[in-house]
């Protein structure tokens, strides 16, 4: 047999494989999918979460208002619907005249990226240290989870908020003040699951036929744990979206002009006694999002990985 | 055999706060800038002889890891350094606002607790009943609130709307209360005073239950899911088997098995009441740590900052100690 017809052999052999997984993948979320379709809440939950990220990629385009640019004749407009209000500006407008509704739109986008970047950023992280950790063992696995264990003395925004202190706000440092602790809950899943696998008998059959200990990792165990961290995942984006807004609404996470649904809550409060909207209305816009990420988080381990307990 | 564990559970946690301590004085290191040169930017024009003087005093010129050594060593004693902008000590000044803090983390403890405990039962033992679907649904709501939106509603229509409960702070202006344990509540009780005992627990409300809410919600469910758990084991078909009044199956047999998961649940709480109290506290204008920290970390009064976070973990690293030892108590198969 000739270098060709090896390399289109191992090519065909390769496109079979692949046709299968596809197959498998396909049929996979059609199932997911219908279990979905019978929980309504998370489906409900699903829906308003992609609303939200649309809107944040859309922003400019459907904001009815400019929202940075300031206009202190428009100061303090009520919400249409209450008297003296405007139906351009529909959430009526803040303390420097900016239209309220245009800047939850924009402020969407802060509490969605951080969310999704502290929470990957966490799971690739957390996922490959916990997996070298469970299946080596030895040192590194010590070493590990004893700064594990160190992080979990602090609580989480005091952690985070002592970092901040010290780093200064701005994007990347909140990104790293949430991060530099978010790993540590998928690395002791990701861990205890490796532990848990290795001894099983498919691992074994792995090593028998000689596949190398990375390759064992990667494509043997990883995809049998991945449903685990991808639900935990789902459930911790609504919490660090809380940490963002708590640190924001404190001053240390994103700073003015940047609109932020937690210092768009902080600039409310001292006109709380006379223009209640200020405040109000962008923390109902987290609360909705958090809600909608929680939900369809819970249908998401229901269907996936119901032994997963999340505090 | 019980008391060797509990003083082997008592000694893991020195390392830990060992660890702690290390982590904190890193933090510290990670700053930009030297710290002689803030403090000066804030007490105006000084020699440059001063300020050596000043990087001596504080050992600034000394290699990292003796100010390491120097640093933990006055930690043992109690000395966390001096705060920048204050003049005084840091261990004084927390000392100072710490009472009001634990005020506030017992209020909210104590609402979680009382609100969460009664529809944790009767959510399981009714399971589906319209109040079972109700409480759920709000301990939802409560798990996805932030702790300081809830705070500005609270008080948007307790005190705005309704003129019911005060805004901020711990004491009406004018209400005089003699200092005792620096625990407002406490201290009117000792000294009975009736006005400030009912201005500081009127004070307390707000406070107590943002911050609490969160706490109440998750104890709600966690305790809501192992009742029912335990409902269905068949040592409970058995006491109903031999006759025990329902009320007693529940509040005995089952109850006390189910608090078991919901005490560890409680401990990690603890974290939460300690890091919303600098959010609560803030919305509130709460005299406590957290105010003292926010306000520290504006003005870059590091020794502040850093002496703080330390006393919030130890509070966090001992308050789980108490849980475990706790937890022994309530289930002797447990092994620490």
């Amino acid at each position: 047999m000739d270098a060709t017809t090896t390399a289109q052999n191992a090519i065909a052999r390769m496109a079979y494989v692949w046709r299968i997984r596809l197959r498998l993948l396909r049929g996979n979320l059609g199932d997911f999918w219908i279990q979905l379709r019978s929980r309504p809440l998370a489906l409900l939950g699903g829906i308003v979460v992609v609303l939200y990220i649309l809107a944040a990629i859309f922003a400019e385009q459907i904001v009815p208002h400019d929202a940075t640019l300031s206009d202190l004749r428009l100061r303090l407009i009520p919400p249409a619907w209450q008297e003296g209000g405007d139906l351009s500006y529909l959430l009526g407008t803040d303390d420097q005249g900016r239209d309220l509704l245009s800047r939850i739109i924009v402020g969407a986008r802060v509490s969605l990226l951080v969310g999704l970047l502290s929470v990957g950023i966490s799971v690739a992280v957390g996922t490959a240290l916990g997996a070298l950790a469970g299946y080596y063992r030895g040192f590194l696995d010590q070493a590990l989870s004893r700064f594990a264990d160190l992080l979990l003395a602090f609580p989480f925004l005091i952690f985070a908020i002592g970092m901040m202190a010290f780093l200064g706000p701005g994007f990347w440092n909140l990104i790293l003040a949430l991060t530099f602790k978010g790993w540590v809950e998928f690395f002791r899943l990701v861990r205890g699951e490796m532990l848990a696998e290795k001894p099983k008998e498919y691992v074994e059959a792995a090593k028998v036929v000689g596949q190398s200990h990375p390759a064992i990792i990667a494509s043997e165990i990883l995809p049998n744990i991945i449903q685990s961290v991808f639900v935990l995942g789902t459930l911790r984006m609504g919490f660090m979206i809380i940490m963002e807004a708590s640190l924001s609404f404190l001053g240390l996470g994103i700073q003015p002009p940047t609109p932020a649904w937690g210092s768009m809550v902080a600039s409310g409060r001292d006109y709380m006694l006379t223009s209640w909207w200020m405040s109000t209305l962008p923390g109902i816009a987290i609360l909705i999002l958090v809600l909608s990420i929680n939900l369809f988080g819970e249908g998401l381990r229901d269907i996936l990985d119901p032994r997963l307990k999340v505090e | 055999m019980r008391a060797v564990k509990v003083i082997e559970r008592m000694l893991i946690t020195v390392p830990i706060m060992f660890g702690v301590a290390v982590v904190v004085f890193l933090f510290m290191r990670l700053t930009p800038g030297d710290p002689v040169d803030i403090m000066m930017g804030q007490g105006g024009a000084v020699g440059v002889g001063e300020m050596e003087r000043l990087r001596s005093e504080f050992h600034l010129d000394e290699p990292l890891h003796v100010q390491l050594w120097l640093f933990l060593k006055d930690a043992v004693r109690g000395d966390l350094g001096y705060s920048y902008t204050q003049k005084r000590p840091v261990s004084e000044l927390i000392a100072q606002r710490l009472p009001a803090t634990i005020e506030l983390a017992a209020g909210a403890l104590f609402f979680a607790l009382l609100l969460a405990i009664p529809i944790g039962i009767v959510s399981a033992v009714r399971q589906r009943s319209l109040l079972d679907q109700f409480s759920m649904a709000g301990a939802f709501l409560g798990v996805s609130m932030p702790a300081f939106w809830l705070g500005i509603i609270l008080i948007l229509l307790f005190s705005v709307r309704l003129h019911w409960l005060p805004v901020q702070g711990r004491l009406t202006f004018g209400v005089s209360l003699e200092y005792v344990t620096g625990f407002y509540v406490l201290d009117s009780i000792l000294t009975r005073n009736g006005p400030a005992l009912v201005s500081s627990l009127k004070h307390l409300v707000l406070p107590s239950v943002s911050l609490g809410a969160a706490v109440a919600a998750i104890v709600a469910r966690v305790l809501r899911s192992s009742m029912v758990e335990i409902l269905r084991q068949d040592y409970i078909t058995l006491a109903r088997a031999k006759g025990q009044v329902e009320f007693l199956v529940v509040m005995k047999h089952a109850l006390r098995n189910a608090l078991i998961p919901t005490v560890t649940v409680v401990g990690l709480q603890i974290g939460t009441l300690l890091g919303g109290n600098m959010i609560v506290e803030t919305v509130f204008s709460w005299p406590g740590l957290g105010r003292m920290v926010v306000k520290a970390i504006f003005e870059r009064d590091f020794p502040l900052v850093q002496g703080s976070v330390m006393v919030y973990a130890f509070t966090f690293v001992l308050a789980n100690l108490v849980v475990d030892v706790l937890y022994t108590y309530l289930d002797p198969k447990i092994e620490l």
